[in-house]
């Protein structure tokens, strides 16, 4: 089972913009934990300090009590914390099949980097992934040549092969048609059975609150809510961060905001 | 795909056969010092295309390693008195330096990218030249001359020839590993997108420092061979900007970050460039006809006559292919298949 990840008072500005002010969350092992929140409200900062691609200012990231805090990207990858970008990063001039490999050369047993890449396990594994996803067809593709919702799924693939204990995933069904975004789904669940930890920033309510539990929701860098996806949906400060209404009136609206 | 790999060994091993023979059926002296110039810059070429055709980050700054191992065969040659054939020992030696020199060179420069890292690699060159000309030890402004060679005149070049074209073969056989292996995948993985390689566990730094330390090494040696044949190496030929920019443009017009792309374009470039230099009374004339060619392979062949090629081949038997098939548009049945079965088997 995968470890604990939680973060305690992440702070990071940007210029003048406090992206993060305070923020501490916790990721259980084996949860499908939502991060939820406005735009600009901090969700893919926190991604980046986590995954060490931006520098926390204050406050500390721990992954299993470990401090882990401002590790260079490829360290703190080495220790299981996979993730994919809101912007699809893939490399376009490689095959499919080669982005694969990439993200799989880190297990590879043999040392001599004159290898051939991918030895025949990290094929055959790269494989089946992309038979789970749903695109082997393209693996001998140039990843450029593939569309958004492909790029996506590889995006997802990849980081899947590396097979990190925990997988953060950056609006994994933004621009996604919606028959894709239920295969997605129903992905991760299976993934979760497996093991898998997942910490998923989405704007699509239906997929957050349909597949995660706990759900957390941030707002101008800090933690407003956290628990069960139906009590943070009928929280009045998340309603209030959305919507910017007084409480009373949340009261009155209820759920209808989402 | 196994026919055709087949094809392509034994294309290789012929190119290979007739470069080793060149010097045999061609035995006058005026057609061998193409050949000697023309592998030279193969192997420059091939060596520079490891690092910055696989990694993406132009160095222009190669020079550095030319002119080093130019010097340092010089001044060995000198101080231990060497002649003959014996000079040839000290390339291993020359190709140290290199490695050498390209570690604290690559760790300076490899911090930064793009424009910046293309900056640093010039004035690292700037100073590595201004060195050569104030230093004591590489004779100033005269430079270091070669000791005249006994060979007999009718194939006085033969012996730079073959070691160039040993260095040659070397160089092109690492770039080939080097493409095949983990360590070029990950090359090209930087090239593409080097923060997300690296969140994906890539150590970056390592692997950019490695494959400098590659690509000097070969650069470092044919220096020291061209040092011989020329017998002359003075700060301005040693550490010449146009040898940058030479073995730069040969890599783009045969095909930025391919095997067979940097042979190719230093044997178009460099046999061209000898003929005109001998026809055209005026260099500068030359020197801008060079100009004129790079912006026009930038322009029209962005990706070089190799990848280029390669993708008009392929359209055509795709055209073939659906032309053969009565399935219509869609993909003919078991194209899927077929496609996974290369994947498979794509190195």
């Amino acid at each position: 089972m995968s470890a604990t990840l939680h973060t305690q008072g992440l702070a990071k500005a940007y210029g003048g913009v406090q992206a993060l002010d305070g923020a501490s969350i916790e990721v259980r092992p084996g949860s499908i934990t939502g991060l939820i929140g406005p735009n600009g409200s901090g969700k893919t900062t926190l991604f980046n300090v986590i995954t060490g691609y931006a520098k926390a200012d204050a406050g500390e990231v721990f992954l299993d009590g470990r401090k882990i805090t401002n590790l260079a990207p490829d360290r703190v990858f080495a220790l299981g914390i996979g993730r994919t970008f809101q912007l699809t990063r893939i490399f376009p001039s490689l095959t499919v099949l080669e982005n694969m490999l990439i993200a799989a050369q880190h297990k590879e047993r043999s040392r001599n980097p004159f290898a051939a890449a991918g030895g025949a396990a990290s094929r055959r594994h790269a494989m089946e992934l992309l038979d789970f996803t749903g695109i082997a067809s393209h693996a001998g593709e140039l990843a450029q040549t593939l569309s958004y919702g492909q790029r996506k799924l590889l995006e997802l693939s990849y980081v899947l092969v590396a097979d990190p204990d925990i997988v953060l995933l950056d609006e994994p069904a933004g621009g996604v048609n919606p028959s894709l975004i239920n295969h997605l789904a129903a992905r991760i669940r299976d993934l979760n059975a497996a093991g898998k930890t997942f910490l998923i920033v989405e704007h699509n309510m239906d997929f957050v609150m349909g597949l995660c539990d706990p759900v957390t929701v941030l707002d101008y860098g800090s933690v407003i809510a956290s628990g069960p996806p139906e009590a943070v949906r009928n929280d009045p400060r998340v309603l209030d961060a959305y919507l910017g209404v007084d409480d009373d009136e949340t009261t009155e609206s209820g759920s209808a905001a989402f | 795909m196994t026919a055709v790999r087949a094809s392509q060994a034994g294309g290789s091993l012929l190119l290979l056969a007739a470069a080793a023979m060149f010097p045999l059926v061609f035995t006058n002296a005026a057609v061998t010092n193409y050949g000697v110039y023309a592998l030279i810059f193969v192997a420059a070429a091939s060596a520079w295309n490891i690092f910055s055709g696989y990694s993406g980050y132009i160095s222009l700054g190669h020079a550095v390693f030319f002119g080093s191992g130019a010097y340092l065969t010089g001044i060995a040659t000198t101080d231990w008195h060497f002649t003959g054939s014996k000079v040839f020992l000290l390339l291993p030696l020359a190709g140290l330096l290199g490695a050498v020199l390209a570690v604290p060179f690559g760790l300076v420069a490899l911090r930064v990218r793009r424009h910046t890292f293309v900056v640093i690699t010039i004035a690292v060159f700037f100073i590595f030249q201004l060195m050569a000309y104030n230093l004591s030890v590489t004779g100033g402004t005269s430079g270091l001359l070669a000791p005249t060679v006994n060979y007999a005149t009718a194939t006085y070049n033969n012996p730079f020839y073959y070691a160039a074209f040993a260095i040659a073969v070397g160089t092109i056989l690492l770039s080939w590993l080097v493409r095949r292996s983990r360590f070029g995948l990950q090359l090209r993985a930087i090239r593409d997108d080097e923060d997300r390689a690296r969140g994906l566990g890539v150590h970056t730094m390592r692997v950019k420092l490695s494959a400098f330390v590659f690509s000097a090494i070969p650069v470092a040696m044919i220096g020291g061979v061209w040092w011989y044949y020329t017998t002359l190496v003075d700060p301005s030929s040693g550490f010449d900007p146009l040898f940058d920019v030479a073995i730069a443009l040969m890599a783009f017009l045969g095909g930025l970050g391919t095997v067979a792309g940097p042979v190719l374009g230093a044997l178009l470039i460099e046999p061209a460039y000898l003929y005109f230099q001998q026809q055209v009374s005026s260099g500068y004339i030359f020197l801008i006809l060079y100009g004129a060619l790079f912006l026009v392979v930038i322009l029209l062949l962005p990706r070089g006559v190799i990848p280029t090629a390669g993708e008009l081949l392929k359209k055509w038997r795709a055209r073939q292919k659906n032309a053969g098939s009565p399935a219509g548009p869609g993909p003919p049945a078991g194209a899927v298949a077929a496609e996974v079965d290369r994947a498979r088997e794509h190195a």
